[in-house]
């Protein structure tokens, strides 16, 4: 990389806990955000001037209306469980990225102005006021936290540092210190309906020109709908898959699905946006405010089921929050979950033979699962506990011939955060970005020496970007990122397609079965 | 019966600090109670059913189910430090009960072994606390203090136990004596007294330290939570507000 200004930690062969090296990462801050980004959230356009009172008292506020923020800050006793846990402290070996010591920030604060303990020894209990180093040092190490969870798997009570970060930020918001990147985004979000504030036309002849390559490819004219009013699905999916790459290819494997189960759909341009960057700060009120653009468009269209496209932290607001903030659905069809998401849809026609696939159409990859955090810690598919990690895995083994699993404690409940969510998929956070991805990459490495990996598959918009972006500082290459409706559309045989002369030239070739079954 | 000085003295501190120790707890537990949890936020895989979550959490509770899966090490001292604080505590309730129930004469034995499964668990703790870098860089002068306090009242009261004896029967008198107000002497036995005193400091210290882990564990969303978001709404007071906008 000719342009980086820092090192690319070096893939370690057995990972052992690295030592710490003090404020190696006090410089990584995200651009802060203008007026312009913070007045339409509801938060003043910079700081104020009695920054330091509103923000004592907001952090009261959150203490009184958020049960897990208040219990996770007495509860911690510092036994260090969580301390080697977070990729941010493994990439980057600065001490303030441990769980614990990055809640501390927050923690010494709280215990200076709302404990006794810490306001009368304060210095026995490590609290101190809140001054603009202290701030300061909030703004750092609070966007260096992907909100990923992987730390309240290990905590013996659970403490999350997630909550905490939110709460931190949702302070600084409120004193105008906000950050550039999410509030922009949710700003446009409000305005126009989605993360990259494509309108409606623009949209439109994206997906027109997806028609088109589809029937060009197979002969087949797979719709792409948008604002079909009386359609039965709503599809919510990241805006990115629109057009990003590998995302695009994900997109064009729901419509696949869709098609070929015959089942009627259409995106909205109103809510033409799964992700709800409102998680990411914080903000209980732009989360569900973002999220009743989802409501109203189900409305508008009339539709009877909302599906959700591959996003991670979308699927958490999708699954965990959306009936809270937007519900109650009664008026949709209650007899699929709501929301459901596209897996599985999928994974349920796959279960119904609804579905022919040929799987040697994916021979020319190797894959392995990355499980994206949200969905992994802070969500579920199907209707068993673990269903996030099972359902994205069986549409994988459906569509392809060769999977090996990363190793045990990198995947499922354990597994580590792509290095890019929680809000801090931004280009000013390329070095935190790149060392956060590091035991990921360890991970990756492994398999594609043991079992000859090529290829990772992934279900959100924000893993597949930050993959895209930092494989090749690990040298890998940006197109061994996949999404995993990229491996469903590879592989999925369509109802009257075309043959292709150069794929189907083997005269015992399963493709012969499956055409004349069709 | 003339009541010494120090007998009054123990007792009032003891009045005080079970008061403080009630007091504080229960208005900890009460505010824990009392503030809502806004949104679904267990820890996934998490139970879908009430009866899983319960399951769920016994295993944190008596086993430390997800200290055992971060960290061998913390988890054999802590685990070892709460069983036998557990057991000692039950062994302890031969002073304040008359007479002696059943199962508290058979537990007397391993109650007193309890204390040496609490001495390695502390020593281990301790140790870890200082030597691991990065359970030094967040420890506080009260994480150390904490556990020199827990460790001297398991020692004066080993050294009571295994060596130097005390007089027990005064002792359960004075306990008893506190309970029904009606105030014994206590032996002036020096390692006895500092053994009472650290644990009614204790009692002080608990409601307003991160011993509040005990109650607070059992009211963690990310535990205690029912995985059901889909199929129940979750809205709390607060946010009922803003759905009338």
């Amino acid at each position: 990389m000719a342009d980086k200004k820092f090192e690319t930690p070096e893939l370690r062969e057995y990972p052992i806990i690295p030592k710490l090296q003090k404020d190696v990462m006090a410089h990584s801050q995200p651009f802060i955000a203008k007026d312009s980004h913070n007045e339409p959230l509801g938060f003043p356009g910079e700081l104020v001037e009695d920054w330091h009172d509103v923000a004592i008292k907001k952090m009261g506020d959150l203490q009184s209306k958020y049960r897990g923020l208040q219990v996770y800050l007495d509860s911690c006793v510092k036994c260090g469980a969580c301390t080697d846990k977070c990729h941010y402290y493994v990439g980057t070996t600065d001490p303030k990225n441990m769980p614990v010591a990055r809640q501390d920030l927050y923690r010494k604060v709280y215990r200076r102005y709302f404990t006794f303990a810490g306001k009368y020894f304060p210095k026995l209990v490590g609290a101190t006021d809140l001054t603009k180093d202290v701030l300061d040092d909030w703004y750092s190490y609070f966007h260096q936290c992907s909100q990923c969870r992987r730390c309240s798997v290990y905590c013996p009570y659970g403490i999350d540092t997630a909550e905490i970060s939110m709460a931190a930020r949702e302070v600084m918001d409120t004193i105008g210190v906000g950050q550039k990147y999410c509030n922009e985004i949710i700003s446009k979000v409000h305005k126009i309906g989605n993360n990259l504030g494509l309108p409606g036309p623009a949209l439109l002849d994206t997906l027109e020109g997806l028609e088109e390559d589809v029937e060009e490819e197979t002969g087949v004219e797979v719709k792409f709908p948008l604002d079909v009013k009386g359609a039965d699905v709503l599809l919510i999916t990241p805006s990115a898959d629109f057009f990003a790459e590998p995302h695009v290819d994900g997109l064009i494997g729901y419509a696949k699905v869709f098609h070929e189960a015959g089942i009627s759909w259409t995106v909205s341009s109103h809510a033409s946006e799964a992700a709800n960057f409102g998680m990411f700060i914080g903000s209980y009120e732009n989360m569900r405010k973002l999220a009743m653009r989802i409501r109203e468009a189900a409305l508008e269209l009339g539709v009877k089921r909302i599906v959700f496209g591959e996003c991670g932290h979308a699927w958490r607001v999708a699954y965990s929050f959306l009936n809270t903030l937007a519900g109650p659905w009664d008026f949709l069809d209650q007899n699929y979950p709501i929301p459901q998401h596209i897996c599985e849809v999928t994974y349920g026609l796959i279960q119904d033979n609804k579905l022919k696939f040929d799987k040697s159409l994916n021979d020319d990859m190797v894959l392995t699962y990355h499980d994206s955090c949200n969905v992994a810690r802070a969500s579920r598919m199907g209707d068993k506990a673990g269903g996030q990690f099972l359902i994205p895995r069986e549409v994988i083994k459906a569509t392809c011939n060769n999977f090996h699993d990363m190793s045990k404690d990198t995947i499922k409940e354990g597994t580590f955060c792509c290095g890019g969510g929680g809000g801090l998929l931004t280009d000013d956070l390329m070095e935190l970005r790149v060392k956060g991805a590091l035991p990921r990459m360890e991970a990756l490495r492994k398999v594609v020496e043991d079992h000859g990996v090529t290829h990772m598959a992934a279900i959100c918009a924000i893993c597949k970007s930050q993959f895209a972006k930092v494989f090749p500082y690990y040298d890998f290459s940006m197109d061994q990122i996949v999404s995993v409706h990229q491996l469903v559309s590879n592989a999925i045989i369509l109802t009257g397609q075309r043959d292709e002369n150069d794929q189907n030239d083997d005269e015992n070739h399963p493709q012969q079965d499956i055409d004349e079954a069709a | 019966m003339q009541i010494s000085i120090l007998s009054f003295t123990v007792a009032a501190i003891f009045y005080l600090a079970f008061f403080v120790f009630a007091y504080g707890l229960i208005s900890k537990i009460l505010q824990y109670k009392n503030t809502p949890a806004p949104l679904k936020i267990p820890t996934m895989p998490a139970p879908t059913t009430q009866a899983g979550v319960v399951f769920r959490m016994s295993k944190e509770v008596v086993f430390f189910e997800s200290l055992f899966k971060s960290s061998k090490v913390t988890w054999l001292f802590g685990w070892l430090f709460h069983f036998g604080l557990f057991l000692d505590m039950l062994r302890h309730l031969r002073y304040f009960i008359d007479p002696i129930w059943f199962w508290v004469l058979i537990i007397q034995p391993f109650g007193k072994y309890g204390s040496i499964l609490m001495f390695i668990g502390l020593a281990g703790l301790l140790t870890r606390r200082i030597i691991v870098d990065r359970v030094r860089y967040i420890s506080s002068p009260s994480d150390h203090l904490m556990l020199v306090l827990l460790l001297s009242i398991t020692t004066t009261g080993m050294a009571m136990s295994f060596y130097l004896g005390a007089d027990v029967i005064s002792v359960k008198s004075f306990f008893i004596g506190l309970m029904t107000f009606n105030i014994q002497n206590i032996p002036s036995d020096p390692v006895l007294v500092s053994h009472l005193l650290m644990v009614a400091s204790l009692m002080i210290i608990f409601p307003y330290s991160k011993l509040l882990h005990a109650p607070g564990l059992f009211f963690s969303p990310s535990r205690n939570q029912v995985d059901n978001a889909r199929e129940k709404r979750h809205v709390a007071k607060w946010a009922e507000d803003l759905e009338k906008n």
